[in-house]
């Protein structure tokens, strides 16, 4: 703490305070906690669509939405998912954490740091306006694809397109600085093969981040110069092609889905080392695998298209392709099972979350398998099955994963413990109330319910009911995380430095709570 | 007393759950697998589907049985001493060959089905099959019902959907005019779309194919057993996406021959009807008969339209403005909207009756009757 008390004492009279505090900042700090106070409340944002999207499922026939409305919450719910809640979670947590793990005193960047943050309330706010202009909101589905999207798609579609190029800014500007951070900042002995593997997914993330950012943004520069400057790239009266439009997409999409998971993968190799007390298992293999899965993530896009009449060729190769992905993700399960085995574990809140993580993510990761062999996917494809699989690996996938990284760093960035009797509700009504919403949606799409309906005939009522049950509950769970966390931010027990008992890394040799500045002596590390 | 009523509204809860589950003559609870379907490659694809689960949940029990003995017996408070171990070349290069196998041995089955799905050639007879926002037509190429053409769209009524009235047993999988294919003919579908990307999809066939615009995409089938077999479109196309399914009736080769004279002895008496002279009121009642299948889903029932998306019939500047103007728009649409040409979906009679009912209803008194002949002229 004394520290921290002559770092205040020395830059107090630099810092304006109140709201000035947090649109200047150029500290990691505040601007990781700014991401994922934004983050979270993108979440209960997107959250309640998602709540109108479950009550109009509810039961058959339409009851709470018109289908238009309902097709404009299915698309904001998944963009504001993707775009507002998860990915700024993650960037949030590389903020807070990749400099104090590394031994650096910021970010390498940190006035563009700031800049890459504050787009992103302005690129949110102009997509949710949307919702209030005439024609509604955007209503082709989180993947726009043309011609719905262009053609088709209402006047507010223009608005939706400079979002999303606000947002690409932000993000490329993001991975460029943890780029620079890895590279530049690392403290002395602190080698790349050393480096806590949650820096080392960020940092094969913003690679990932950089290749494809770019291709989004032309992706919907075609669909703004088709809609208004007589272009026809989408368009085939104009000689253009709409399957080209999913193949630009998908060139980005699928690079995204693992842009949203590979740190998550980092934070569930952190939490889970600690509380077996144990060396993380194959820490080379673990980094040679996530690069493989970002290799292939370039090489499998149109294993989404196996249904737009590829020729059966391509459609031979995007599926061995895409199947070979399984075994990469299977070294990274068996070496986290690997790590438990043997070790002496006990199951604070961040280890529950981090368990539940390996399951729920590898029935995720078994459903993505299956949709992978081509002729099944004539079946699942855009049914509930795939909605079923998506949810299992972003929700009990990557937001599990922020949410057991918030749980596991938390004491550090406040000093507080977190009342484990709190976590551990907030776990299990989570744990079970995501099965109940998202188990069902497997059986719905096997059973023929297409995606995207909003409403349905009458063999599905019965587990879009169930379903519907466990959003309510899950949505409601999150309501109460919000409750933990700022309890946690006001008081409770003092965090000691270690916190954890097994934890390992150079963020644990800090006080806690963190003081604004650290390492501004880098530390050696042997 | 927080804790009493909130058991008191968990206990009612789930009783309208119950209720709501034993209610319904349908209930889903037992449908929890992919359908086999009906044909030799919807078999091999369920096959497939159930190899590659049963290879998943093998690997699941294997995976989570050793997570679990794990975190039963090596926790802290069983005085488990940590291990010190954190690699193995040996057990990585194991863990990595046996997947790779795996797959390899799924990989096999599914080239095989897969070639065979995707195998058109050799057909006994082509149906065309285009995607409109919302609803399908069928266009017979060859065979005995060669140059049979017609729509087919939702025939559920507007009550069931908005629950005032009890829904029936084929809610939202019913249409007025199903496509009827004969059984043990390899059927050709050619699949493409009029404006925006839809999904022909029939789960009893053992696969979906995509309608694009521009495009034309195949895919076949061949049934053996008659009978009704229930679809929707997959792919979302817009405000009535959930509204657009596929019925396909397959019939004996004798009984597809019979329907297929049926429905042309029906196209000829259609035709003889477009040289008579109709009446005010038979045009009328026929026209908002053509409104509510074929307007109604953008313009509304009460001819309101939706403002911003779709223009309103009501007092609109076409319906009330010129004449010929208003037969143009209906008959060729608007290029970069969802105003399709329905010329070429409409009888002359049909074009005739619901121009003459959009210029009278709703509040649009300008009396104008169209005929027939008039749209035969404007052709």
């Amino acid at each position: 703490m004394s520290t921290a008390t002559t770092h205040d004492e020395h830059h107090e009279h630099h810092h304006p305070t109140g709201i000035m505090r947090w649109i200047t900042t150029t500290n990691h700090k505040d601007i990781g906690t700014l991401y994922l106070w934004f983050s979270f409340t993108m979440l209960l944002i997107g959250g309640a669509m998602a709540m109108v999207i479950r009550a109009e499922l509810f039961q058959p026939g339409l009851q709470v939405v018109d289908p238009n409305f309902f097709n404009t919450m299915t698309t904001m719910h998944g963009l504001i998912m993707v775009f507002g809640a998860i990915m700024p979670g993650m960037v949030g947590l590389a903020n807070w954490l990749i400099p104090m793990m590394i031994g650096a005193p910021d970010m390498a960047l940190p006035r563009m740091n700031n800049w890459s943050f504050w787009i992103l309330p302005f690129a949110g706010t102009m997509l949710l306006s949307t919702l209030f202009m005439e024609g509604g909101g955007p209503a082709f589905g989180w993947t726009f694809y043309a011609p719905l999207s262009t053609t088709f798609a209402p006047d507010s579609t223009d608005f939706f397109i400079f979002s999303v190029h606000l947002l690409g800014f932000s993000s490329i500007m993001g991975a460029i600085n943890i780029i620079a951070t890895v590279l530049n900042m690392r403290a002395p002995g602190m080698t790349l093969m050393k480096m806590p593997l949650f820096v080392w997914t960020w940092f094969i993330t913003a690679f990932l981040l950089i290749a494809v950012m770019p291709v989004l943004a032309g992706a919907v520069t075609m669909m703004l110069t088709d809609r208004h400057f007589g272009t026809s790239f989408f368009d085939a009266a104009g000689g253009g092609d709409p399957v080209l439009f999913q193949h630009v997409f998908w060139f980005f999409g699928h690079p995204e889905v693992y842009i949203m998971i590979l740190p998550a993968f980092g934070v569930v190799s952190q939490i889970i080392p600690t509380f077996a007390r144990k060396k993380l298992f194959g820490y080379s293999s673990m980094v040679y695998a996530t690069a493989s899965i970002a290799f292939l993530s370039f090489i499998v896009w149109a294993h989404h298209m196996f249904t737009t009449g590829m020729p059966v060729a391509g459609e031979l190769y995007f599926m061995y392709a895409t199947i070979m992905i399984a075994v990469p993700t299977a070294v990274k399960v068996f070496n986290w099972t690997a790590t438990m085995w043997r070790g002496s574990m006990t199951f604070e809140t961040p280890m529950l979350w981090a368990i539940a993580f390996v399951f729920l993510f590898t029935l995720g990761g078994f459903t993505g398998l299956m949709m992978g062999v081509a002729p099944a996917d004539m079946q699942y494809h855009d049914t509930y099955f795939i909605v079923a699989h998506f949810h299992y690996v972003l929700v009990t996938g990557a937001l599990f994963a922020i949410i057991a990284a918030v749980y596991y760093w938390l004491p550090k960035w406040t000093g507080h413990m977190v009342d484990e009797r709190l976590g551990k509700i907030h776990f299990w009504w989570s744990a079970i109330s995501v099965n109940v919403l998202f188990f069902p949606q497997h059986f719905l799409g096997l059973a023929g319910m297409p995606r995207r309906i909003p409403d349905y005939s009458l063999q599905f009522a019965d587990w879009n009911l169930v379903s519907s049950l466990g959003g309510f509950a899950f949505g409601l769970a999150q309501v109460f995380f919000m409750y933990v966390v700022i309890k946690t931010i006001k008081g409770g027990e003092k965090a000691t430095d270690q916190v954890w008992e097994g934890a390992e890394g150079l963020e644990w040799t800090l006080p806690s709570p963190a003081p604004y500045h650290t390492f501004e002596t880098a530390p050696e590390v042997r | 007393m927080f804790a009493k009523k909130l058991r008191l509204a968990l206990s009612s809860l789930w009783g309208a759950v119950i209720l709501f589950g034993t209610g319904n003559a349908n209930a889903g609870f037992d449908e929890l697998n992919l359908r086999r379907g009906v044909t030799d490659i919807s078999h091999q694809v369920y096959d497939l589907h159930m190899l590659i689960f049963w290879i998943c949940v093998v690997v699941c029990a294997v995976v989570f049985g050793i997570l679990i003995y794990s975190i039963i017996y090596h926790r802290k408070s069983k005085g488990a001493k940590p291990a010190t171990f954190h690699e193995s070349t040996t057990v990585e290069i194991i863990w990595t060959t046996i997947p790779f196998l795996v797959l390899v041995g799924m990989a096999i089955p599914a080239t095989k089905t897969l070639l065979a799905l995707e195998d058109t050639r050799d057909s006994d007879m082509s149906i065309k099959v285009t995607g409109y926002q919302w609803k399908w037509q069928y266009e017979y190429l060859d065979g005995p019902a060669e140059d049979i053409s017609f729509f087919s769209a939702l025939t559920t009524p507007r009550e069931q959907i908005e629950g005032t009235a009890e829904k029936g047993e084929n809610y939202l999988l019913e249409v007025d005019n199903p496509i009827v294919v004969p059984i043990n003919k390899k059927i050709r579908f050619l699949i493409t779309s009029n404006d925006v990307i839809h999904s022909w999809w029939v789960p009893d066939l053992g696969w979906k194919q995509d309608a694009v615009p521009g495009f034309i995409n195949d895919g076949w089938t061949e049934l053996k057993e008659p009978g009704t077999y229930r679809g929707k479109c997959a792919e979302l196309c817009g405000k009535d996406h959930g509204y657009m399914p596929v019925v396909l009736i397959a019939k004996s080769e004798a009984d597809f021959a019979q329907w297929a004279a049926d429905q042309k002895a029906g196209a000829v008496a259609e035709a003889a009807a477009a040289t008579q002279t109709w009446t005010r009121d038979d045009l009328l009642a026929k026209g908002e008969a053509v409104y509510n299948t074929n307007c109604a889903a953008c313009h509304q029932a009460n001819g309101q339209g939706i403002p911003g998306v779709f223009p309103a019939i009501a007092g609109g500047p076409i319906s009330t403005g010129p004449l010929a103007d208003h037969i143009n728009i209906v008959m060729n649409g608007k290029t970069g909207t969802a105003m399709q040409a329905f010329g070429a979906q409409l009888s002359d009679v049909d074009l005739a009756a619901v121009v003459t009912f959009e210029r009278n209803g709703f509040g649009n008194n300008t009396g104008d009757v169209v005929q027939p002949s008039d749209i035969t002229a404007a052709r």
